[in-house]
């Protein structure tokens, strides 16, 4: 998932007293492990704090299709080219399962792009951050994908059945797009002095932006504890942080490439690495707009949008003509 | 003036070995295989640059459903570039692959179209390029099922099933765009006449084709005007677009003489392999 620091609209977890007999029901069948379906009745902040989160999921990964696509014009091989084209189509893909779920909530995709574009709905902090190498689309499958999947693969058991069902198409194909990318981590990794240089200057790039994906610590958070009782988050930032670390680290060692932590030592009593927190002064400054690449996504996003209109209004006027035409000799017929 | 040192080469064997793969020693011109080679790069470099144009528009497309179809042709295209180049690299015999003739020759080695190397323009100039390109494409690989070589027939019946779709989907957008509102129609009205000049290069065949058509195994360019025309012809009439009168044709790119524009897509396009030569990616 690419969604950071969702708020939810409740100020905690209402205790049972104090919830109506709906909200009760309602909670009852989410802790069952019951899916929750579109026409079913849900408490508005339920309803709001998914359309946040599918959303800005959704939202990633149309702006995610910036940074990789990059790339496509200036891939190196033929197969290179046709692998990354597909996986950037992918993600076009995963955009448009996620805003048909979106829609389920009554909100459409119109307006959820309008609220991109204004700023008012975020995208994951980390495509604000430049592809200035071919190594850096290994590490954006390796890393970003890696951090993607940790996530999503809980969230194919949330409790929205659309989400559910759209996470499970997607993650899918998620595990293929962080195959594709460690192949070309491996392939840079074993090659010439330069191609190892690019390999690790994308890794000490992307390490601490990718460990951001997951957002600050949410311990003590009102909004995550909401979350999780609907389901819709299922695990703790720092769990999924730490268990992405623990999968990643030995993936960087057997490409013979160094983690940039000085402090990062395995920790035998928790099974796990310690390592060192990213700088969250950065990542509240990316959110806030200020990432090396913020005003160009979006730039980038808008200009799409704004040259597409004719387009748009072109398609509109041929199929409302072609219903006119339609009506018009069916009264003849008549 | 000095005299100059004597730069022949006697040993023919001898330079191959010194040109690598890279700069293998020219066909002869004339021969049959250097005919099948030209004709091959002629359908593999028209897939390869198509191909790259379009998959420019990836991740800025007008709509998430026009992004996705747009990857799709482009990644066909690609495939077909494996397919005929892979060919071409074999037919050449200079241990070749379908990736050093892409990514290792100049621009006046290729041999596409002047028509798929313009430049993208709006989201209409290239929809209008596509239907154009693959309102030839579909008669053309019709024509070559029937190649005497059974490898350029196979590759044909392949790609054939792609183009169909690729054409049914250009010209069905050029019909709704041409009779949507007044900008989609003067937009398309104005790709249309753009890009016209660039069509008729399609069917002006030379001596190479004339000799792959005695063959039997391509067909002659003039042979598939008449298929084409009646396409673009219902199309157009349908979307409410007019064709040009001038049958003036740009020529060139079947040759190696090609516009400003492929200099560019080749530079981008081959950056990596030129800049850090025998990379293995």
């Amino acid at each position: 998932m690419y969604a950071q620091m969702v708020k939810t609209d409740g100020k905690g977890i209402k205790p049972d007293a104090e919830m109506t007999p709906e909200e009760r029901r309602f909670q009852a069948r989410i802790d069952a492990g019951e899916k929750i379906e579109p026409k079913e009745w849900m408490p508005d902040a339920y309803r709001q704090t998914l359309i946040r989160q599918i959303g800005q999921h959704a939202h990633s990964e149309i702006v995610g299709q910036l940074p990789e696509g990059n790339w496509i014009t200036r891939a190196p091989t033929l197969e290179r080219k046709a692998i990354l084209l597909a996986k950037v189509q992918d993600e076009a893909g995963h955009g448009l399962y996620l805003y048909c779920a979106a829609e389920t909530l009554g909100v459409s995709r119109d307006e959820l792009t309008e609220a991109l574009l204004s700023g008012k709905m975020k995208y994951s902090s980390i495509f604000n951050y430049p592809t200035l190498t071919w190594a850096d689309i290994g590490a954006v499958g390796w890393l970003v994908d890696g951090a993607a999947i940790m996530n999503q693969v809980p969230l194919q058991r949330t409790s929205y059945g659309p989400y559910s069902r759209a996470m499970i198409r997607i993650c899918k194909e998620e595990s293929f797009h962080q195959r594709q990318g460690y192949d070309i981590m491996m392939k840079m990794a074993q090659g010439t002095p330069e191609q190892k240089r690019m390999a690790q200057d994308a890794l000490d790039r992307f390490w601490y932006p990718s460990l951001m994906m997951f957002g600050p610590s949410d311990k003590d958070s009102v909004h995550s504890a909401q979350s999780m009782a609907w389901k819709i988050k299922i695990n703790t930032n720092d769990e999924l942080r730490q268990k992405f670390v623990d999968q990643t680290v030995p993936q960087a060692e057997y490409l013979g490439l160094s983690i940039p932590d000085p402090d990062l030592s395995w920790n035998e009593d928790k099974g796990g690495y310690d390592f060192s927190q990213p700088d969250w002064s950065e990542f509240f400054a990316v959110l806030k707009g200020n990432g090396p690449c913020n005003r160009d996504r979006i730039e980038a996003r808008q200009q799409a949008w704004d040259d597409g209109r004719w387009f748009r209004d072109g398609l509109s006027a041929h199929a409302t003509k072609a219903q006119a035409r339609r009506a018009a000799s069916k009264v003849a017929a008549e | 003036m000095p005299s100059l040192p004597d730069m022949m080469t006697p040993d023919a064997a001898a330079l191959a070995k010194a040109a690598g793969k890279g700069e293998a020693i020219p066909l002869a011109a004339g021969t049959p295989e250097h005919d099948l080679f030209t004709g091959l790069l002629r359908l593999g470099d028209n897939a390869l640059i198509l191909g790259h144009r379009v998959s420019e528009w990836c991740g800025h497309a007008p709509v998430l459903e026009e992004d996705i179809a747009l990857a799709n042709v482009a990644l066909d295209l690609i495939g077909q570039t494996q397919l005929w180049l892979g060919l071409a690299g074999t037919v050449q015999g200079r241990r070749r692959s379908a990736d050093d003739l892409a990514f290792l020759r100049d621009a006046w080695d290729f041999r596409n179209l002047l028509l798929v190397e313009r430049p993208n323009r709006d989201f209409g100039h290239t929809l209008m390029r596509q239907f154009l390109f693959d309102a030839w494409h579909q008669p053309v690989l019709k024509a070559l099922e029937e190649s005497t070589d059974p490898r350029i027939a196979e590759i044909a019946a392949k790609a054939g099933k792609e183009v169909a779709y690729h054409l049914e989907r250009s010209a069905d957008l050029v019909i709704r765009l041409g009779n949507g509102t007044e900008e989609s129609h003067a937009r398309m009205q104005d790709a249309l006449e753009r890009l016209w000049p660039y069509t008729g290069e399609a069917f002006i065949g030379d001596e190479i084709d004339a000799r792959l058509a005695e063959a039997g195994l391509m067909p002659r360019p003039e042979a598939l005007r008449p298929d084409w025309e009646a396409t673009v012809r219902a199309v157009l009439d349908e979307a409410t677009l007019h064709a040009p009168q001038d049958d003036f044709a740009q020529t060139g790119g079947r040759q190696g003489r090609h516009t400003e524009d492929l200099g560019h897509l080749l530079s981008t396009m081959q950056w990596l392999q030129r800049a850090y030569p025998g990379a293995a990616w």
